[in-house]
């Protein structure tokens, strides 16, 4: 054996390959952006955003632009939720990454990251000469205790759907994450390896 | 602030591996990120942390950015470049691959499993942040009424977070909190 098996004629490697462009908008012939294109959406989506940034997401690319249908915007939000990682980062990588291979995920992410980041360095800095105002600090910390309600309420409208059905391993399941990450101070990596496996396993043995 | 190159290797380390264990978004590892931060490194004070948070609400941007800026409390700008990179990098690669390859496993018994069984753990680690950010900044009993209110107001009708946050801003400036 000398020679290695022929290699099947691959697709042209500039474009996309064919079944995964197919997944964003294969129905219209609405332009897909370019690189430059690409970086500006996710400047304007970044910038745009307080306290969570996936409306906007969705407003530009659905929307706006009419990059994606809602459907596929679903699916690739479902798919980023499901990842580990920020959401609407994950999001940026794997739609400029569909569109344009490495280099689409790098500018997308480039464009979400790079304008929030300048931003928080300079408010960082000017926080570092001011931070000992008092009236700057209690605003500050009000803001994280309404923060932190908002973040409440979140985990109230997720819950409902948990806790229906009389369902007793789910709460079960959220209370004992709970208690071993705010009570015990655990080590997020261990309870994870711990509770994550009993957990998806408990979902696989109830599939329909 | 700290210097010397280990602490760039420590915030390095500590955020790739974090990053990893970010399961349903940034914001269930904060408190991993406070434990790490505030009770084992001792880097930041609890009310430090609690301003941090703050800070990163009220910038515009994804909510991840709380690490830049704990980066850079902790070692300058460089620092806040490094924690940055290593609590995205590693996702971003896994994402790429999964995003290109999602199709395949599209509707798979075991995809739908796992995003069913990761539910519940969402739920007990978003529940954990909002409890680790409430005891870090919640010392009055205005402070309590703040988040009880913006709770309640928010589970019934949509709030705009900035009116949250300028109402309570407000609140806190005159020293009512």
């Amino acid at each position: 054996m000398t020679s290695p098996a022929p290699i099947p004629a691959a697709a042209d490697p500039q474009s996309p390959p064919a079944s995964l462009t197919a997944d964003l908008r294969p129905d219209t012939a609405v332009q897909l952006p370019g690189l430059a294109e690409i970086f500006l959406a996710f400047i304007k989506i970044s910038l745009s955003g307080f306290g969570g940034v996936l409306a906007w997401a969705r407003r530009m690319m659905v929307e706006e632009r009419k990059w994606m249908t809602p459907e596929q915007f679903n699916e690739v939000y479902a798919l980023c939720s499901f990842l580990p990682g920020g959401n609407i980062i994950n999001f940026s990588v794997i739609f400029g990454g569909r569109l344009r291979g490495p280099l689409g995920s790098v500018v997308a992410l480039t464009g979400l990251l790079g304008p929030p980041m300048i931003l928080i360095l300079i408010i960082g800095a000017i926080f570092a000469h001011y931070g000992d105002v008092p009236a700057l600090r209690r605003a500050l910390t009000a803001v994280a205790s309404a923060a932190a309600g908002l973040m409440l309420a979140t985990v109230a409208k997720m819950a409902k759907p948990l806790f229906r059905n009389r369902a007793v391993v789910g709460p079960l399941i959220a209370v004992a994450t709970f208690g071993a990450i705010s009570i015990m101070r655990w080590p997020l990596p261990y309870v994870l390896l711990a509770i994550v496996p009993v957990s998806i396993a408990y979902a696989w043995q109830r599939r329909s | 602030m700290k210097s010397g190159g280990g602490i760039y290797l420590t915030l390095a380390a500590f955020f790739a591996t974090t990053s990893l264990f970010a399961i349903g978004g940034a914001n269930s590892a904060v408190p991993e990120i406070h434990r790490f931060a505030v009770d084992v490194q001792h880097w930041l004070t609890d009310q430090q942390f609690s301003e941090t948070f703050a800070l990163a609400q009220l910038t515009p941007g994804p909510n991840i950015i709380i690490v830049t800026l704990i980066g850079y409390h902790v070692a300058g700008v460089l620092g806040g470049l490094i924690t940055t990179l290593a609590m995205t990098g590693p996702t971003c690669v896994f994402a790429y691959f999964v995003g290109r390859t999602s199709d395949r496993f599209k509707g798979a018994a075991w995809h739908s499993a796992v995003s069913r069984g990761l539910v519940p753990v969402t739920l007990g680690l978003l529940a954990s942040s909002a409890t680790v950010i409430a005891t870090t900044s919640n010392y009055s009993w205005l402070a309590l009424v703040i988040t009880a209110g913006t709770a309640i107001t928010a589970f019934f009708v949509r709030v705009h977070p900035l009116w949250a946050f300028g109402i309570a801003a407000a609140l806190g400036a005159f020293g009512l909190v």
